[in-house]
């Protein structure tokens, strides 16, 4: 248990997919403009998270790891060259229930969210968090608690910069970084912030 | 000709249509160090009040005084006792040639050698940021039409404050250049950042030049001579053993120890707190707030404890008076523009700081001090937090209303 708790820590904090890994970049400064939003998508990308991240869990140790097969009666295959395209494509079937269930239940966060709840299928966030899973040899519940906290890490980031950037409304900003140029001073100096976590043994 | 009849001769000349009209900031800089401007609000609403920017700021400079006079005798007490037991020959440079010349000599029992020899460290640093800051803040001024605001006396006054003073020269006004340009002026100036700019500036230097900012040997500006902070002694051996050091709760409290420049003394930063409460510049609930958690925490933490990181018992009290908590709780968490604007987003923004400053000096090995990255993280936060407050209210008002409907 202490172990599980120190790993979700480590996951929203110290190694931050949004502001420590810079992972999932595009849909965070694009759909920061607005805190209710940003909310919004940080909860989707913490949801598709928190069930991609297991779900590969599983695939991995029970279809492509080299044994992985054995309870089908083969114990010398070696599936992990078809990792990616697997990861990716329960991700992409995840995403497009998701977005069914939104415009079914939620169509303001739904129109909200609008062409980026798509490209969560391609956030890079979504496939770190998967890719972190393997190359870390996390087991099923360290999977889960992975998958729950990395999300919310990047959730908490992306409200924070929604944050910092309606505040930013009222500041007179050179013409020339308007919008994205000083999106991206902004991101830069709240992964700065949060660099306080950098180093913290768990 | 009068002073003031002068600058109004001067004047059309900057206005618009004058010939120097690009120049404009920079001539209302110079007036309004010596009068007050006429310039008045002119669209609704209106609040008549005498306190405006230039007053706040000027307070603010003023309750630093105690931590520059203090940062003063402070340096000059470290080196002339380092010096002191050093061999003649160790005893080299201008400034020492400079005190010999002046027949003060290195004494550290005597007041007026050891301010003098501090000034000779601090006034260097403070004319750097100065300049260097300056040159920035006008050319941006200028350029973008905006006043130079004594905001910028400030941020330059507390950057100086919170460096070492064996600092190289080139890194004040690097540091100091970053924390004005990418902390405040691309966002439009004074008023309009999101972060403390002089402590971007002060954590830019702390990330990009590690090995000039952090460690033993750089506290005491004297070659070859290295002496832990308190809290690197703390976070070694326990602050239990800092009593080995000679360092006792008293000489934390009133700040002969080794640390930055001016954040040594929480007495000095507890006069100047003092004087921004009763000015009203400072807000107390952030002070509460920053205070409450940090007693809070470190409370907790002290009730678990743990074998191996003598951090884990480290009293509050002890925490409130080593490393830059005191400077920074008076100085930074209590600066208005990157702080919590509602309330109650106040006591949480202070607290978040406090948790987070104890968190860091805890429970984080890599840096041994976190009031500097706590205060940037509680800034990222702000208006996060504010934003909760407002809902909440909106939330709490619109119950109330159906209520009496």
């Amino acid at each position: 248990m202490e172990g599980l708790i120190s790993l979700a820590v480590k996951a929203i904090f110290v190694e931050n997919l949004a502001l420590s890994f810079f992972l999932g970049m595009c849909t965070f400064i694009a759909v920061s403009k607005k805190i209710s939003t940003a909310i919004g998508l940080g909860i989707s990308v913490m949801i598709v998270q928190s069930i991609t991240v297991p779900a590969n869990n599983i695939i991995l140790s029970y279809l492509l790891k080299p044994g992985a097969l054995a309870w089908a009666g083969f114990p010398d295959i070696d599936l992990t060259f078809l990792g990616l395209i697997s990861y990716i494509g329960v991700i992409a079937a995840l995403v497009q229930i998701l977005e069914m269930i939104l415009d079914k239940y939620f169509p303001p966060l739904y129109n909200a969210l609008g062409i980026f709840l798509p490209l969560i299928t391609v956030n890079c966030a979504i496939l770190g968090g998967s890719l972190f899973m393997v190359e870390r040899d996390y087991n099923f519940s360290e999977a889960t608690t992975y998958g729950i906290a990395s999300g919310f890490g990047w959730a908490l980031a992306i409200a924070t910069m929604a944050g910092v950037r309606e505040k930013l409304k009222y500041s007179d900003i050179p013409d020339g970084l308007q919008g994205l140029g000083i999106t991206f001073i902004t991101a830069g100096l709240m992964a700065m912030a949060f660099m306080c976590f950098s180093g913290v043994k768990l | 000709m009068s002073l003031r009849n002068y600058f109004h001769s001067l004047e059309p000349h900057f206005e618009k249509g004058g010939k120097y009209e690009k120049y404009y900031p920079l001539f209302e800089m110079v007036e309004t160090i010596f009068f007050t401007s006429n310039t008045v609000t002119k669209v609704a609403p209106h609040a008549r009040s005498f306190v405006d920017m230039k007053r706040v700021m000027t307070y603010v400079v003023i309750s630093t005084i105690p931590c520059i006079l203090w940062a003063l005798y402070n340096t000059g007490l470290q080196t002339n006792s380092v010096l002191a037991t050093m061999s003649v020959e160790a005893q080299s440079g201008w400034r020492i040639t400079l005190l010999q010349l002046t027949g003060l000599g290195i004494d550290p029992d005597s007041l007026i050698s050891n301010v003098f020899h501090g000034l000779l460290y601090f006034l260097p640093i403070y004319l750097t940021t100065l300049i260097a800051g300056g040159i920035c803040e006008v050319t941006f001024a200028t350029i973008r039409g905006h006043e130079v605001n004594e905001g910028f006396l400030v941020s330059s006054m507390l950057f100086a404050l919170t460096l070492p003073a064996s600092t190289p020269l080139w890194q004040v006004a690097l540091g100091i250049a970053f924390g004005v340009v990418v902390g405040k002026e691309v966002f439009g100036g004074t008023g309009k950042n999101f972060l403390n700019p002089a402590l971007t500036g002060r954590a830019f230097l702390y990330f990009a030049y590690p090995a000039y900012m952090s460690g033993d040997s750089i506290w005491t500006p004297v070659d070859g001579y290295s002496g832990a902070t308190s809290l690197g002694i703390a976070a070694a051996e326990g602050y239990e053993s800092l009593s080995n050091y000679g360092i006792t709760w008293a000489d934390a409290f009133l700040g002969t120890i080794q640390g930055s420049l001016g954040e040594t003394s929480t007495l000095a930063c507890a006069i100047g707190l003092v004087f921004l409460l009763l000015t009203k510049i400072a807000n107390y609930r952030m002070v509460i707030g920053c205070l409450l958690g940090m007693i809070i925490f470190s409370s907790f933490l002290n009730w678990v404890g743990s074998d191996t990181n003598p951090m884990f018992s480290m009293p509050w009290y002890w925490h409130l008076v080593i490393g830059s908590y005191a400077f920074g709780l008076v100085f930074m968490v209590t600066e208005p523009v990157s702080g919590s604007h509602t309330n109650l987003g106040r006591y949480i923004y202070g607290a978040l700081i406090g948790f987070m400053v104890v968190m860091i000096r805890v429970l984080n090995p890599a840096f041994p001090e976190g009031m500097m990255l706590a205060i940037l993280f509680g800034n990222i936060f702000a208006p996060l937090i504010d934003h909760f407050v407002v809902m909440a209210n909106i939330k709490r008002r619109a119950k109330f209303n159906v209520q009496t409907q």
